[in-house]
């Protein structure tokens, strides 16, 4: 049932087994290669600078082709982006993204029931929208809703690094790193959830703490 | 034959009708989104602030509990973890008063990092760094890995460990979208 594939033939297996990868990416045993796997993270001004996009991939280094195409989005995995308006690093809205069925929805920014390691799923936030999941190889399917954007579905991995020549160095065979470095990542896709809001639904101007968590159905 | 149809007719139009009394009874009930179950508690197995803190920072053996300790309480429980592995990665924190280019300290690096959290301006550039922003939020193109390893290696004033603090590779594989959702088609 494993989903994601790895680049063996590239000898990037050998170097995961020592230690953890990347941005995000198999951080952690628990998680790492399964359907909760977060890989990265980003939120930046949108291309309409009164929005905020919010970026969650998962589920990384998936190979072009077979891989890439049958991995899908778990429905028993909730991703949730945790917003914090008022500094003290405690969720005051959430956004939530759960799929089902072909599509996915996405509730928020609402405030939710309980703060923390449980969540259950804010169906009835006045902020709601759902989107057909993008199929691998075709044009993004964007739907919106009262200022609210929403995608998901496969995209290329955006991070880059030479995590290679890293996993050399932590492990004594390198003294630095090369020039021009070699992107780890590239030519590898990750199953991504894009959500842009307005800005005046997650606190309108000064700063916010933000992060993402999976969260899986018991 | 009709005197069935005249019974369903019947039913449906009593169906009908109690259906419309529901209604008046209670209006959230029928304000209930229809779809999928979307019932049932979801427990937290990942989470993410900064990239790579988990990676580099966590020792081995507690990258799950970190994934599983909410931000309020992670600098608590693993900034004294964070400090040990950032000094055991770049020996020149050992002094207590050796600071990086934001003028953070061993102590005050790990302190900030522990709390992994992304802040983002909802004023304006949003960026890791750019040579002036820092830490307003991240953007796809940011070089989050060179800003941490300059951060993590390159000392007061970035010049410190050069063939650590780069990994020279500046940009992504694909060229991103200007508009949403600003990800590339994936391979």
């Amino acid at each position: 049932m494993k989903k994601t594939k790895f680049l063996i033939a590239s000898g990037i297996l050998a170097v995961v087994t020592l230690v953890a990868i990347a941005a995000d990416h198999i951080d952690a045993p628990a998680v790492q290669g399964g359907t909760s796997d977060i890989t990265d993270f980003y939120a930046f001004q949108g291309e309409n600078s009164s929005n905020i996009a919010f970026v969650a991939n998962v589920q990384g280094l998936l190979s072009p082709g077979d891989a890439t195409s049958n991995a899908a989005f778990d429905e028993n995995v909730m991703i949730e982006f945790n917003i914090d308006t008022t500094g003290d690093n405690v969720e005051d809205l959430v956004i939530q993204a759960v799929a089902k069925e072909g599509k996915i929805y996405v509730f928020g920014p609402s405030v939710p029931g309980q703060t923390g390691l449980n969540s259950t799923v804010l169906s009835n936030s006045i902020n709601q929208l759902s989107v057909d999941i993008t199929p691998y190889g075709q044009d993004a399917i964007v739907e919106s809703s009262g200022g609210i954007m929403a995608f998901a579905g496969p995209r290329d991995d955006p991070f880059f690094m030479d995590f290679a020549q890293y996993g050399q160095i932590i492990a004594g065979n390198a003294t630095g790193f090369n020039d021009p470095g070699s992107d780890t990542f590239a030519g590898t896709n990750v199953m991504s959830v894009v959500v842009e809001v307005p800005k005046s639904l997650i606190g309108g101007s000064g700063t916010i703490n933000t992060w993402v968590e999976t969260k899986r159905k018991q | 034959m009709n005197f069935k149809y005249i019974k369903l007719f019947t039913i449906a139009v009593l169906v009908a009708f109690s259906a419309v009394n529901c209604n008046d009874d209670d209006d959230n009930i029928n304000m209930q989104p229809m779809g999928p179950d979307f019932s049932g508690t979801y427990t937290q197995e990942d989470q993410m602030g900064r990239p790579a803190v988990n990676t580099v920072f966590v020792s081995s053996g507690m990258k799950d509990i970190f994934n599983t300790t909410i931000p309020s309480q992670q600098s608590a429980s693993f900034q004294s973890m964070f400090q040990t592995n950032l000094e055991a990665l770049s020996p020149a924190y050992n002094d207590p008063t050796d600071a990086n280019a934001l003028g953070l300290t061993s102590a005050q690096f790990t302190g900030l990092l522990a709390t992994d959290v992304l802040n983002v301006s909802l004023d304006g550039t949003t960026t890791f760094f750019d040579g002036t922003n820092v830490l307003t939020g991240r953007a796809l193109a940011d070089d989050v890995i060179t800003v941490e390893l300059l951060l993590i290696f390159g000392g007061e004033d970035f010049s410190e460990n050069p063939s650590l603090s780069n990994d020279n590779v500046d940009a992504n594989d694909k060229a991103f979208l200007s508009s949403f959702p600003y990800l590339a088609t994936p391979w």
